[in-house]
């Protein structure tokens, strides 16, 4: 028996777990089949679940979760993170408001100064990071509040509401009768923008060889400091973007718009697959892990229980996606051990 | 790392599809099922009967539970009424946006929202309102069309005149006075210490009487409670204080109570009666004031029903009945006020519990 599993390890090498086994059997598939599970369950027992309207209500409010964990997943393979992607987009919306409403600018115009804004955050974020050589945990939580706090400078207890109508309706609107929002466009672009960075780039692999090992990174010549700066730049404009998403939905621009986001998207991609220790991850297992923290909520919200039971269960899922890869790691270390164990008895009872 | 992914057999990894998939199915199973258990589903079938659902600002407030309270209590006594709370933990407009949703897709037939930002909600009830249901606020406005009535605690008039009588009465018309306000731009606050300058300025009564300052401990507990001490070492002749708000008139009262000026400094305000049942009762404060919150849930679900039959839409000379309040009128601006501030002394405190 031992003989016939060490020649498979011999003969297949790692090559031969080719790209379509690791499509459906990878911890990105594993990802994604729980959300179909949990869909094909809320269909079944949450009365009004299976339905258009759901399919609208649920993904317009992954929109913003969506942007932002892209950014993300980039970040947290790296072996850092990113707290403050939600008080970028506050102060994004903070801007939006008042440069429309007191300044009186072109509404495009605001747009482009918002994104700015975004980008300068992240890059202060990652200059922080990189040019001084802070943690990105203590940096990031520190901006959160920074961000949040120039949000209130910005626009103070105001709150701006009278956009153009024709942009908050098309920021609700959905493609014909699919009930799939019309901003999910522009969602599926940065997606897939992002995969193929990721994936299908030497700039993604060195992200993930970043994540392993920063010194190893460095020998092999790859430019850390420099990779983390731009994915800190990308991750605010990402961020100022998802901001000027949620003024246009909820056609409201106030100080604390966006308040709290970041915990369901850091929840998501590390749902998602991504480890938090850095390394290891994939966007596709980012997606599913973002649809399925909406999708819990939203059928949980449809059968009526409270937002109390709702933190309870993102904090679980958030924990539980940080446990389940240690676990099976370690049950697969022993399993390792047992095995390596077995073969040397064997051989030198031999 | 690289051994393991060597090693990992077809075996290993189907075993870790399978673990996922079970472990999630309980865990969502056990949701589900508690989810399916707790909701009565649909709006009855009664055809005399609706559904109502209030969206509060927040939920475990203990203002908004006596509110809420009252919309219980009217919709158990009205029969086929299917009542129904949802809301967030944190008083945010996006959370509610998402429990707004999920009311129109259960196509319930009233929603009674008190709104956490008057335009965020907006387009979420228009599209209830598009799928059949009618939109009633409380306590918190939103954008005039997107609702079709507003009920409101009192009229903020009411509110500066009561104070400005109490203190008077237990001050015997003359002599200085404070106000102790919440934070110096809140809205509510100032309007009713506009109407309380006005009446102290143009009643004859009131001209023996001498306001000296207004002061802010911005609704905290222990700048109120420091507040007020300043305030009464600066005009150590001082009879009488007025402190418009809860956080303010139980700070003050607290103060009052442990310093030499108890029962001679009169306080009014106001004030929950459970904060200041002991303060009324060991003799710091003889009278203050507040609407009864739960008549405001009692309104809305009296409100629902007469919108839903059709017998009002809202406009303003409609009339209602609204069981023990009585006949209810709609005013300007589609608002229903649900009646005078009451006043609470030693006689009747213990009848609330709030």
């Amino acid at each position: 028996m031992s003989d016939a599993r060490q020649r498979t390890t011999v003969d297949r090498p790692v090559k031969a777990r080719g790209a379509t086994r690791r499509l459906f059997l990878g911890r990105n598939a594993n990802t994604v089949y729980a959300l179909l599970l949990i869909v094909v369950i809320a269909s079944i027992f949450v009365p009004y679940f299976a339905g258009v309207a759901t399919v609208s209500f649920l993904l317009i409010d992954a929109v913003p979760i969506l942007l932002m964990a892209m950014p993300m997943a980039l970040i947290i393979i790296t072996g850092e993170i990113d707290l403050s992607v939600a008080s970028t987009a506050g102060l994004s919306a903070a801007m939006m408001g008042v440069l429309f409403h007191d300044a009186h600018w072109n509404i495009w115009w605001v747009f482009v100064a918002c994104i700015i804004v975004g980008l300068l955050c992240g890059a202060f974020n990652g200059i922080l990071i990189t040019a001084i050589g802070l943690p990105s945990l203590a940096v990031t939580i520190g901006t959160l509040a920074l961000f949040r706090g120039l949000a209130l400078v910005v626009i103070g207890d105001n709150a701006v509401a009278d956009f153009p109508v024709d942009l908050t309706a098309f920021a609700t609107s959905t493609i014909g009768g699919t009930g799939i929002p019309t901003f999910m466009i522009f969602v599926a672009i940065v997606v897939i923008v992002f995969a193929v960075l990721l994936h299908f780039t030497p700039f993604g692999r060195a992200l993930f060889a970043l994540g392993f090992s920063k010194e190893a990174a460095r020998f092999v010549g790859i430019r850390v400091n420099r990779s983390k700066f731009w994915l800190y730049v990308a991750s605010g404009g990402i961020s100022a973007f998802a901001g000027i998403f949620w003024v246009l939905r909820y056609s409201s621009a106030q100080s604390d718009s966006v308040t709290g986001l970041e915990l369901s998207v850091v929840a998501a991609v590390l749902l998602g697959g991504v480890s938090i220790f850095g390394g290891s991850g994939g966007i596709v297992g980012v997606v599913a892990g973002v649809l399925i923290i909406r999708t819990v909520n939203y059928s949980l919200q449809l059968a009526g229980l409270p937002d109390t039971v709702l933190t309870i269960v993102t904090g679980s899922l958030l924990v539980l996606s940080v446990i389940a890869p240690s676990v099976s790691a370690r049950l697969k270390l022993s399993g390792e051990r047992r095995r390596s164990r077995a073969l040397l008895t064997e051989t030198s009872a031999a | 790392m690289k051994l393991f992914h060597l090693k990992r057999g077809r075996s290993v990894t189907a075993r870790r599809v399978l673990a996922v998939s079970a472990l999630t199915t309980a865990a969502v199973m056990a949701l589900a099922g508690c989810a399916a258990g707790g909701t009565p589903a649909s709006s009855g079938g009664s055809s005399k009967g609706f559904s109502i659902a209030f969206v509060p600002k927040q939920l475990n407030n203990p203002y908004t539970d006596v509110e809420l309270g009252g919309g219980k209590k009217a919709a158990a006594a009205l029969s086929g009424v299917d009542y129904s709370v949802v809301g967030p933990n944190t008083a945010s407009a996006s959370s509610q946006v998402s429990y707004i949703n999920t009311l129109t897709q259960k196509k319930i037939n009233v929603i009674a929202i008190a709104a956490n930002d008057p335009n965020a909600v907006c387009s979420a009830l228009n599209q209830a309102k598009a799928g059949g249901a009618k939109i009633i606020t409380f306590d918190s406005d939103t954008a005039k069309n997107c609702r079709s009535l507003f009920i409101n605690q009192v009229v903020s008039k009411d509110v500066g005149l009561i104070e400005v009588k109490q203190v008077a009465e237990q001050i015997n018309y003359e002599g200085d006075i404070a106000i102790l306000s919440a934070t110096a731009n809140a809205t509510n606050q100032n309007a009713w210490i506009e109407f309380m300058k006005a009446e102290l300025k143009s009643n004859p009564k009131y001209a023996k009487i001498n306001l000296v300052a207004t002061v802010y401990g911005n609704d905290d507990d222990t700048t109120s409670f420091q507040v007020a001490q300043g305030l009464l070492s600066t005009y150590p002749n001082l009879k009488g204080i007025i402190s418009p708000t809860t956080v303010g008139i139980a700070a003050t009262a607290r103060y009052l109570s442990t310093s030499s000026y108890k029962g001679k400094v009169a306080l009014v305000g106001l004030g929950l009666p459970n904060q200041m049942r002991e303060y009324v009762k060991d003799g710091t404060v003889k009278a203050f004031a507040l609407w009864d919150p739960a008549k405001i849930g009692t309104a809305a679900v009296y409100a629902a029903k007469a919108l839903v039959a059709g017998t009002i839409t809202g406009k303003e000379g409609d009339s209602f009945d609204a069981g023990d309040l009585g006949t209810l009128k709609v005013g300007a601006d589609n608002t229903v006020i649900v009646g005078p501030p009451t006043e609470f002394d030693a006689n009747n405190i213990d009848q609330y519990n709030f």
